[in-house]
């Protein structure tokens, strides 16, 4: 089990002011670099002494990578923009009101003052056999604890498991999921720029990943379209305190509608903390789209949602969970539910 | 250099988890190595093996021969086939995520498992009963015809090697080495499935203990890297122009009369009368094939 101590191993710190020289330093450390963002993740492990890199590259001083820009289609927002510079932003709010929720519901405000948005989507998973040090599949052995007879698995995966039963646990994920985000990656190859959905990964694809994010890759910005600008939005977080804790399931949606009937004219709606990666629920999209957003429709979208679902001895109760925040976002009124 | 990667488990115990990746390499380095140590040897050094002029068969009885030496019947070229095809899918899911080409390939892989286990079952009972079982095995003619080429080929003075029975002496060994490796891989890896979720039995990781989980693993990845070299080496010795009537015969099913009487040892490779007339050496010890 992990031990937790006071002083941090040593490593040499890097402090880089522009997205050239973070690269040319992850590069030239590669895999023994560990980039830092606002460093809620990396002290965890840091402290724990269960990762201890050579090299630490604080993104803090790179101001190109810092902000809200508005770009010609929506907005730009740095990756290293804090939770709190988010949640504060006036056309975020105004626009993109399921952004702000999701980013505030995240944390507390001293970890949003100091969390980024792009340190949240890119975080690792919380599982407590892999966060205390086990050697499991996502460390690089050949188990998964939780995934046992015996395993505490009450917070794990319900979808898509495969090997590990780890959840991604960022909270702003499915609110840019929703809102058709675009994440800009950085590679020594050039400028990637992929769909929010494609930036996730599962176990299946790489067991020790979360992210497309390689050694030498910089998430740099995400792009929000104006697509779903001034939509019906719907973000709804379950969890253990309601003070701050990660998410047990939360579920994000972008709703447009039209007529006396309120049809479902678009939507994009997806999940977390289900499986390894942000779900998007293609499914339930195509199902509902064209119906009237009522009871009928919302009960239809819940059981869709838990299709394939497979829980583990302890976390079966986040089927009914899932079911019932998908029906309540469909349905748009939380209250009722 | 770590050949194992090892871990501390959760009780303080150093446990192996997996074999280094940097073996893959290894062996991938190793099989082209081989091949190209080989062709340079047989394009310059190696002289003309046995010719047809040579075969100690009198003219009339390899007219008795029939012109097409039925060689692999329809069940092992079908085994070889599916075999070959599970084999290949085994390693591209195996090593092409090791390599960056990422895709979910943990159930194609075990799929491909099952089907390699089932082929291999096959042929173990199929070898008893419907083939000439000790033909693949090397025995005691197979070694001294090797000690006396290796004198040859040194430049001492040895008896000239007879020619082979119905394989030669480096098929029985890769078919050898191969059941090794395959038998390691296929035994190692059925358990290993006790710990993804299969529709065949529930997951228990919890079936060994994690050494022996560790040592599994290594040695399915020993058997695993294993075979990038040896496929390598089979599919170059399979493409080679003087091993192409091997090749085809494991197509078609029959190699041609001039071919055996060329390479083959009619005393230890009995041709049985298939077609209406056939040599049948006195001296014969094999059973027909």
């Amino acid at each position: 089990m992990a031990v937790i101590h006071d002083v941090i191993p040593a490593f040499e710190l890097f402090q880089p002011t522009s997205v050239d020289d973070a690269l040319a330093l992850q590069e030239r450390h590669g895999a023994k670099a560990w980039v830092l963002a606002g460093g809620l993740d990396s002290f965890d492990w840091f402290k724990d002494r269960i990762k201890r890199p050579e090299v630490v590259i604080d993104l803090s001083q790179v101001k190109e990578l810092r902000g809200v820009r508005t770009t010609g289609d929506g907005l730009e927002i740095g990756a290293m923009t804090t939770l709190t510079e988010v949640v504060r932003h006036p056309t975020i709010r105004e626009k993109y009101g399921i952004l702000p929720n999701a980013a505030e519901a995240a944390a507390s405000p001293q970890i949003r003052n100091q969390g980024t948005i792009g340190g949240n989507v890119s975080q690792d998973a919380r599982c407590w056999y892999y966060r205390g040090g086990w050697p499991c599949y996502r460390a690089g052995g050949n188990i998964c604890y939780a995934d046992t007879p015996t395993g505490l698995n009450r917070e794990h995966a319900i979808l898509d498991a495969n090997r590990c039963v780890a959840v991604n646990p960022s909270d702003t994920a499915p609110a840019l999921i929703a809102l058709d985000a675009k994440f800009v990656v950085r590679t020594p190859k050039g400028e990637r720029v992929v769909d929010a959905e494609n930036y996730f990964i599962g176990p299946g694809i790489d067991i020790t990943r979360m992210t497309i994010l390689k050694p030498g890759d910089l998430l740099t910005a995400i792009r929000i379209p104006s697509t779903w600008a001034g939509s019906q939005f719907y973000f709804e977080k379950v969890r253990d305190r309601a003070a701050w804790d990660f998410a047990l399931v939360n579920v994000a949606a972008a709703i447009k509608t039209s007529g006396a009937g309120n049809n479902v004219d678009q939507i994009r709606i997806a999940v977390n903390g289900v499986a390894a990666h942000p779900v998007r629920l293609t499914a339930v999209e195509a199902a509902v789209t064209g119906k009237p957003r009522n009871e009928e429709t919302a009960e239809m979208a819940g059981q869709i949602a838990v299709r394939g679902a497979e829980p583990l001895q302890y976390n079966g109760y986040k089927v009914p969970l899932l079911r019932n925040l998908v029906k309540r976002a469909i349905r748009g009124t939380a209250a009722q539910a | 250099m770590n050949l194992i990667q090892w871990a501390t488990s959760p009780w303080g115990q150093q446990v192996p988890t997996h074999i280094s990746w940097t073996l893959l390499w290894i062996s991938a380095i190793s099989g082209l190595a081989f091949l190209i140590v080989h062709a340079l040897y047989v394009s310059i050094w190696a002289k003309p093996a046995h010719s047809a002029a040579s075969s100690g068969v009198s003219g009339a009885a390899a007219a008795r021969i029939p012109e097409r030496v039925p060689r692999h019947n329809l069940s092992a070229r079908l085994f070889h086939a599916i075999m070959a095809l599970s084999m290949l899918a085994l390693l591209f899911t195996a090593f092409l995520p090791k390599v960056g080409v990422e895709f979910p390939w943990v159930t194609w892989h075990w799929i491909a498992g099952i089907v390699l286990s089932i082929s291999v079952v096959y042929h173990i009972f199929d070898a008893f009963l419907g083939q000439d079982f000790w033909s693949i095995w090397p025995d005691k003619e197979d070694i001294e015809d090797a000690g006396r080429r290796m004198k040859r080929a040194l430049g001492q003075t040895a008896p000239e090697p007879r020619k082979f029975a119905k394989y030669p002496l480096e098929n029985k060994l890769y078919h050898l080495v191969v059941m090794l490796a395959g038998l390691s891989a296929i035994g190692t890896g059925l358990f290993m499935m006790k710990r993804v979720r299969t529709p065949f039995f529930p997951r228990n990781p919890y079936l060994f203990s994690d050494m022996t989980w560790g040592w599994m693993y290594v040695l399915h990845g020993l058997a695993g890297v294993g075979f990038v070299a040896l496929v390598t080496v089979h599919i170059y010795m399979a493409v080679r122009p003087e091993k192409l009537f091997i090749t085809k015969s494991m197509i078609f099913g029959w190699m041609s009369r001039e071919k055996y009487l060329e390479h083959h040892d009619p005393n230890r490779w009995v041709v049985t009368d298939h077609a209406p007339a056939t040599a049948r050496p006195a001296e014969s010890k094999k059973a027909p094939s």
